[in-house]
């Protein structure tokens, strides 16, 4: 591998750094906002940008300034640009990180004028959070608004305070410490998912932290919310450590609007029907095809998505009042806990899609859901709903039915009975418990009842699980 | 061909005479040339034909005699030595050499003590080639995203490890088929053993517990090459603590892997891991990743690379000691602050990969004989590959190339120090010009680059009292990139506006690595900005991403009548 050497002809360059771009001086402004407190924005590189991402700041919190000083690097269509400082000052608060994205406009640092007025300029960065940090970091404003007119879905983040400096706090080998080993992998997924990974216990070889623990411990920490509202999968509540006892805290616009589903659910009568299936053959199954992706969310949706075809007014809703709205696909929307709030994604013609599409649909979903970048349609057009709360050790609960729908399924878990069949033997059975909550003005107990022994028969011989094509 | 004879602009070329015995070089049978040894595989079916004239276009003067002989036969001795020229090291670099030395009608051997091929044949280019190919179409299967936009559906990929081994292996066993044929096929003696030096134009080979012989020679080439290089504290033992040259085989693939050394090999064996599933951290003395590259690339390059990958990294930190996997014990590797030595932080990880560079393999050679002493192991040349003694001599009739010199460690760069030598000893005074020497790193997507960096650049321009300017374009802007959804990327072009010379070319981009000689010719053979802005490029290709370079840069009016570009500087 000769060839790929550093070679004394190409010397080592890690210290200089291009001249910055005098244009992007130009176009960065700062506005004075409030008496010596300066807002950075986010500059317009070109006419045709109107969002910017943060490549990296090149200063960090609590830094002076002097003015024409680069301050951060932002990406735009062609090329990274160096933005300058156009004031004296230190830099008090960074208020979009790296990697995020801020529209063309929006503040995404505060400049203090001297140092005593870094921690104001910190507490009004903190306290205006809420509004305009919240659209400037990853969230998109646009899926904001609709999250709070549509099924709320998304609660903010479980808390701030758990998000530690991960670099320097993960490795305090020298320290007598607890050491924290980490994949590289890990380190990133904490970061992302906001998990101190101090609170991680690793399974990896000789008890690392590897990938698959922090998101175990990431849905730990959203079940917790969960937990804490199971009855349906349209409700989020914000629970955090930080929580003051004694205190009395007004709803956030979001939770305003799952307050308001909530209560609008009243409106419609609903009823329950319970069944057990036996899993053993699901279970069989899933072990046999989950190396090819297949994830079990996607195994029960598709189920219920084939039992559905066939009794179409499960599918159904009650609109007005005075019609059945029969829907012409059958969409599952699956609750998930991600990031401390709840989202249903929604695994569109999940009775036509096969279930290796569908698996991989369903990892597309999470992924965006994570990166909250659903789109709306892909997380409020759900005809039936699912929400599993199994993975917790639930074996039976009962869900509320989203505005909007007809029917949703609450499972439990899968768990070894013992059974006795019906030619008097005694067994040992995987059992797990569904529950489904419907609107009775369009679905009765007859149709929940013929809908579930259907599901049962589909997932008790599942082969049709794995059939490819439209059935 | 001559794009490394950077004289050949100098010299008009309608001067030159054909030889009187220019018939005697077969017209129709394929000669290889090339001088860039990654290329070699390409030997025996390429269907090159080179005509006379481009031949024998610089043999008018001096030892016209000797080109008499035919090209096809290995030619006849000289009555004083056994040969015309010897070359100790089969590898890329000497296989160059006597390819061109035959060519010219050199009797000619080479002395190999391991396998034809050297480095970048058995354990280097070639092989790593072969992995990056895989992990190049990994990650295209693995993007989901990417297929998407293509409207592909592809079910989960997987990869069977000692398939993807034996890929390698038997691009590497190809290769050096093609190679040693190559040899025999044109005369050229294969001697094995180690050769030494005994004394001016003399060498000994032989194998260990075998009487030695001892040939003569006209001239001699040292070109040994290199080994990787272990620094101090470091125990390799081949499993879990590894070089190139074992990860190469891929005996496994770790779930977590340390990569000491974040240059060419570092970067391209992350590329391969991390596509088959390894989680990898870097380890950096450097306070920035991929030193050695232009800094605007290196940046990109880590956001495109780095960041997004399972990839973390430790910067400004030395790896004092590194001691293998034995006992259920991970791999430790125990960090130092670079700068104040300071102890910093202990890894535990699965396996580390030691890229900290290589080291030339020159111990044995004999130097001592003559009278030339190594420095850090590497043989002291001129620019010419003179070999020069403890006094700062010249020692006469000998020559040392490639990895061995440390002047540029490339495959293809020693091959073409290697013609450069030949060249000389033929009679014809040759100066390579190693800032038209092109550089690769065969990521995905490729880096590419030639000639100087920017900060290069500025510097000189400061010490040399001209201007500077930079140009750039994206491959976002590019068709073709589009078509295959792969627009990341972009190239840099850096010029002197008063005259319109291309100082340095850098590219990241999908197949950058192909992309750069158009711009490496245009150095090697002075082609001005100007000039090369009227080429036509085919539409849609990735070319016109170079194309799109060249007429973007800003050449002042006063260069557009034909000042003549300074002849480019040998260094």
């Amino acid at each position: 591998m000769a060839h790929i050497l550093q070679t004394s002809f190409l010397p080592s360059t890690s210290t200089l750094r291009r001249a910055p771009i005098s244009a992007s001086k130009a176009r960065s402004h700062s506005l004075r906002v409030k008496a010596k407190i300066r807002e950075i924005f986010m500059p317009a590189l070109s006419s045709t940008m109107t969002e910017g991402k943060i490549v990296s700041w090149m200063k960090s919190e609590g830094d002076k300034l002097s003015k024409g000083e680069s301050v951060v690097v932002v990406e735009s269509d062609k090329a990274d640009m160096d933005v300058e400082s156009f004031h004296e000052g230190f830099l008090a608060a960074i208020m979009v990180e790296e990697g995020g994205v801020a529209p063309v406009g929006s503040a995404i640092a505060l400049l203090a004028e001297t140092e005593d007025e870094i921690a104001e300029a910190k507490a009004k960065s903190q306290s205006s959070s809420g509004i305009s940090s919240a659209q400037v970091v990853e969230e998109k404003p646009k899926q904001k608004e609709e999250l709070e007119q549509a099924v709320p879905a998304v609660a903010p983040t479980v808390s701030s305070t758990k998000t530690v400096a991960l670099g320097s706090a993960v490795h305090p080998a020298s320290e007598g410490g607890k050491r924290i080993v980490a994949s590289p992998y890990a380190k990133k997924l904490a970061k992302e998912l906001k998990v101190d990974l101090g609170t991680v216990v690793g399974t990896g070889p000789l008890g690392r932290i590897v990938a698959k623990d922090v998101e175990a411990a990431a849905a730990a920490a959203a079940s917790v919310v969960a937990a804490a509202l199971p009855a349906s999968p349209a409700i989020a509540a914000p629970v955090g450590s930080g929580i003051e006892l004694g205190t009395v805290v007004p709803f956030t616009t979001m939770q305003d609007a799952v307050s308001r589903n909530m209560v609008e659910s009243l409106s419609v009568p609903t009823f329950r029907v319970g069944y057990t299936i036996t899993t053993n053959a699901l279970d069989a199954l899933y072990k046999k095809i989950k190396s090819k992706g297949v994830t079990m969310t996607a195994l029960l949706a598709k189920a219920t998505a084939l039992a559905l075809a066939q009794h179409p007014v499960v599918n159904s809703c009650c609109r007005d009042g005075n019609s059945f709205t029969y829907n012409s696909s059958i969409n599952i929307a699956v609750a998930v806990a991600i990031d401390g709030g709840l989202i249903t994604p929604v695994l569109q013609d999940a009775d036509k899609v096969d279930i290796y599409t569908l698996s991989r649909k369903w990892k597309e979903l999470v992924d965006k859901a994570r990166a909250k970048q659903l789109q709306p349609r892909e997380y409020n057009t759900g005809t039936f709903t699912l929400s599993n709360l199994g993975m917790f050790g639930v074996d039976r609960f009962d869900a509320i039915l989203p505005p909007g729908t007809g029917a949703i399924m609450a499972v439990g878990a899968s768990q070894p009975a013992v059974v006795a069949s019906k030619d008097g033997r005694i067994g040992m059975k995987n059992q797990m418990q569904v529950n489904v909550t419907a609107d009775h003005r369009v679905i009765y107990g007859a149709d929940l009842a013929s809908f579930l022994q259907t599901l049962a028969k589909i997932i008790e011989d599942p082969k049709d699980l794995t059939l490819g094509h439209e059935r | 061909m001559h794009s490394i004879c950077s004289q050949a602009t100098a010299v008009p070329r309608s001067n030159f005479a054909f030889d009187s015995h220019a018939p005697a070089l077969p017209t129709s049978k394929p000669i290889n040339l090339r001088f860039c040894g990654l290329r070699k595989e390409a030997f025996g079916f390429s269907g090159l034909t080179h005509s006379c004239s481009s031949r024998v276009r610089f043999t008018s003067r001096g030892h016209s005699k000797r080109i008499s002989a035919s090209a096809e036969n290995n030619g006849t001795p000289p009555k004083s030595f056994d040969y015309d020229l010897i070359i100790i090291g089969a590898g890329v670099g000497g296989h160059g050499a006597a390819l061109h030395a035959v060519e010219k009608g050199l009797k000619t051997a080479i002395i190999e003590g391991d396998v034809v091929g050297g480095t970048c044949v058995n354990r280097g280019c070639v092989p790593s080639k072969a992995l990056l190919a895989v992990s190049g179409k990994m990650r295209e299967l693995q993007s989901e995203h990417h297929m998407k936009a293509l409207g592909l559906q592809v079910s989960a990929a997987g990869y069977d490890r000692q398939g993807v081994a034996d890929h390698a292996n038997n691009l590497a066993s190809k290769i050096r088929s093609n190679l040693t044929n190559s040899m025999k096929a044109l005369g050229v003696d294969i001697l094995t053993g180690f050769g030494t030096v005994v004394g001016p134009q003399k060498v000994k080979y032989g194998k260990v517990g075998f009487p030695d012989n001892i040939v003569t020679a006209k001239d001699i080439i040292i070109a040994t090459g290199s080994v990787p290089f272990v620094p101090k504290g470091i125990e390799v033992d081949g499993k879990t603590v590894i070089t190139s040259d074992h990860a190469l085989k891929l005996e496994s693939v770790p779930d977590w892997i340390a990569i000491v050394g974040s240059g060419y090999i570092g970067l391209e064996f992350s590329d391969v891991y991390t596509a088959l599933g390894s989680e990898v951290t870097f380890i950096e003395a450097l306070d920035q990743l991929m030193p050695g590259f232009d800094p605007e690339i290196g940046k990109l390059a880590q956001r495109v690379l780095i960041n997004p990958r399972k990839i973390d990294y430790h910067t400004g930190v030395f790896a004092t000691k590194i001691t293998p996997a034995k006992d259920g014990k991970p791999v430790t590797i125990e960090l130092i602050d670079a700068k104040t030595k300071e102890p910093k932080d202990t890894l535990e990880v699965d396996a580390a990969l030691i890229a900290t560079g290589r080291a030339p393999f020159t111990n044995g050679l004999g130097l001592e004989n003559i009278n030339v002493e190594t420095q850090r192991g590497f043989v002291p040349v001129d620019e010419r590959m003179r070999v020069i003694d403890a006094n700062g001599n010249l020692v006469p009739h000998l020559y040392c190339i490639g990895d061995a010199n440390g002047k540029m460690m490339l495959a293809h760069a020693a091959s073409a120090q290697g013609i450069s030598v030949v060249e000389q000893v033929t009679g014809r005074d040759h100066v390579l010009n190693h800032l038209s020497i092109p550089a690769a790193c065969f990521t995905h997507p490729e880096i590419s680059m030639v000639g100087l960096t920017e900060p290069q650049a500025r510097e000189k321009a400061e010490k040399e009292g001209f201007e500077v300017s930079v140009a750039k374009t994206s491959f976002k802007a590019n068709t073709k990139a589009l078509a295959e959804n792969e627009g990341e990327g972009i190239a840099k072009l850096i010029y002197r506006p008063d005259n319109g010379e291309i100082l340095g070319v850098h590219i990241f981009g999908l197949h950058a690595a192909d992309l750069i000689h158009e711009a490496s010719n245009a150095i090697a053979l002075g082609t001005r900005i100007q000039d090369i802005k009227f080429a036509v490029h085919a539409h849609p290709t990735l070319s016109e991403v170079l194309d799109e370079l060249f007429k973007s840069a800003k050449v002042k009016a006063t260069a557009l009548s034909h000042v003549p570009v300074s002849e480019p500087v040998a260094v």
